[in-house]
């Protein structure tokens, strides 16, 4: 399935490894902070309607 | 209708509520097309073996590099001229993402240099540049993370998001000067970009167009994230007025 | 406005160490290189520029949160927010009182610590002039970046990390100034690239830094 790399397999696969970990990672904690603000804000705002 | 309509954060939360799947949709197909042809179906390159392959993620993190802080400084034009709040939180939103595609352009520059000049780190003018922009996030963001009142935040990340600019600009040309004046001639080369075959330059562009919807993408969601963080701070304001 | 130049300065001399600090700091960091490096003097006069010019603009970094810092705590920066002069003008003077204090004895005292590095003898007048230069971009910069951080608690730090970068071409102009004197190549270039920093920084950061300023005391 993985492409004949010869010697430099190592390189690429790194490469690609470590760059699709940092572009998840940023895409989780995006997602991940976005989902906490929104349940918060829920939250909140559901605690003002209680109020009025 | 006009494009400072989607200035209304009310406005903004519907319109990118409605695009968000879509373009997370064109994201993952655009990435997942460019990156597995770049990496099962391109033959090696003479000089470079299979190390060609790296530029499928090299070229466009470096780009998107570069343009996360051009929009960031549109961005914080519009904020200090038109004084909307969404576009001072969409500056504040580009900026990680921009962070991380430095990183990423620096981190694959260096495993590809490793093999092809025998070196991960050289103080090449390119790669030195990127350093340089990498400290300018940094100081950026935590420039942003410093400052209380939102307003002023925006305020002053603005004009250094400027300054910063023309200082990003003038190292890069400084940084030229200055390595060239120790060695003459650039003993490596990163030109292949420029008569780059058509076998490499299709699936290059696919992943260009997969990183940039990536970074629109991540700049929506961030941004809706400070709108209604924002939100929640006006909110627990309020409830302590009361 | 000459004035208030001079009231910063009798303040930085009153206050102690206005003058003394950041050369002692500079002298500290230049007899520390050879311990670290070792003390052969080919390898030092090679590194001599490079130290140098660092060296100076960590001194110049050491003293740049007084800039502004002292007169928000006791509310003169108000005073001379809404006086009749400029804020501009406060701010280009701040930034040249900085510079008196700081980049004009590191200028006068670098020559003796080029020695102790054993510098080129041909690089001395290269080294005195871009220091001179350079300096005042290094003090305007700085206090573009003090307005920055100007009301906030811990931005000693913070200044540091958004200055630097912006430290980064009078540095490499400033360094390669000297190392082409020491080599014997031509200077001009780069001595005009410096010069052309500084003149711009002095033309057109009090307009940010003051526009910092506003914002921070509004």
């Amino acid at each position: 399935m993985i492409p004949e790399l010869g010697k430099y397999a190592g390189a690429v696969l790194s490469s690609y490894g470590l760059s699709l970990a940092l572009m998840a990672g940023l895409v989780i904690l995006s997602l991940w902070r976005g989902a906490r603000v929104r349940r918060q804000l829920a939250e909140i705002e559901a605690r003002g309607k209680k109020h009025d | 209708m006009s494009l400072w309509e989607y200035a209304n954060p009310t406005r903004f939360m519907r319109t990118s509520g409605v695009l968000l799947p879509w373009l997370w949709g064109l994201t993952g197909l655009s990435l997942v097309v460019g990156l597995v042809w770049g990496f099962f179906l391109t033959p090696e390159a003479e000089n470079f073996g299979s190390t060609v392959k790296i530029i499928y993620v090299h070229v466009p993190s470096a780009l998107m590099a570069i343009n996360a802080w051009l929009m960031m400084l549109v961005a914080s034009l519009i904020w200090l001229v038109r004084r909307h709040h969404v576009s001072a939180l969409a500056a504040r939103a580009a900026a990680p993402i921009g962070l991380t595609m430095t990183l990423i352009a620096l981190v694959t520059g260096a495993i590809w240099g490793e093999p092809m000049w025998g070196t991960y780190w050289a103080w090449d003018p390119r790669l030195t540049s990127f350093l340089i922009l990498f400290l300018f996030y940094l100081g950026y963001m935590a420039l942003w993370e410093a400052i209380e009142n939102p307003d002023a935040a925006a305020d002053l990340t603005s004009v250094l998001c400027m300054v910063g600019s023309v200082f990003a600009l003038l190292s890069r040309y400084a940084v030229n000067f200055w390595n060239q004046g120790l060695h003459q001639g650039a003993t490596m080369s990163l030109d292949k970009e420029e008569n780059i075959a058509n076998v490499y330059w299709l699936p290059l562009v696919i992943t260009m167009v997969g990183f940039g919807l990536l970074f629109v993408t991540l700049v929506l969601v961030r941004t809706r994230t400070e709108i209604r963080a924002r939100r929640i701070k006006a909110l627990i304001a309020r409830e302590r007025m009361v | 406005m000459i004035a208030l130049l001079l009231r910063d300065l009798t303040l930085a001399i009153r206050a102690g160490g206005g003058f003394g600090l950041a050369l002692t700091f500079f002298l500290i960091v230049v007899v520390l290189v050879p311990f670290g490096v070792g003390p052969d003097s080919t390898i030092l006069s090679a590194i001599a520029p490079g130290i140098l010019w660092v060296g100076a603009l960590l001194a110049c970094l050491l003293s740049l949160d007084r800039i502004f810092a002292l007169d928000h705590e006791d509310g003169s920066l108000d005073l001379l927010a809404t006086a009749p002069i400029p804020l501009e003008g406060v701010v280009a003077m701040k930034a040249a009182a900085h510079w008196v204090t700081t980049g004009l004895p590191l200028t006068l005292a670098a020559p003796g610590l080029g020695m102790l590095l054993s510098l080129e003898p041909a690089a001395f007048r290269w080294l005195v002039l871009s220091l001179a230069l350079g300096t005042p971009a290094l003090s305007m910069i700085g206090a573009f970046g003090a307005a920055l951080t100007v009301g906030l608690k811990r931005g000693g730090l913070l200044l540091s990390l958004l200055v630097l970068p912006l430290y980064v071409p009078t540095l490499i102009f400033g360094a390669e100034t000297v190392a082409r004197g020491a080599d014997g190549m031509a200077t001009a270039t780069p001595l005009m690239m410096l010069a052309a920093i500084t003149l711009a920084a002095v033309a057109l950061l009090p307009f940010a830094a003051a526009a910092a300023i506003r914002i921070n005391l509004r």
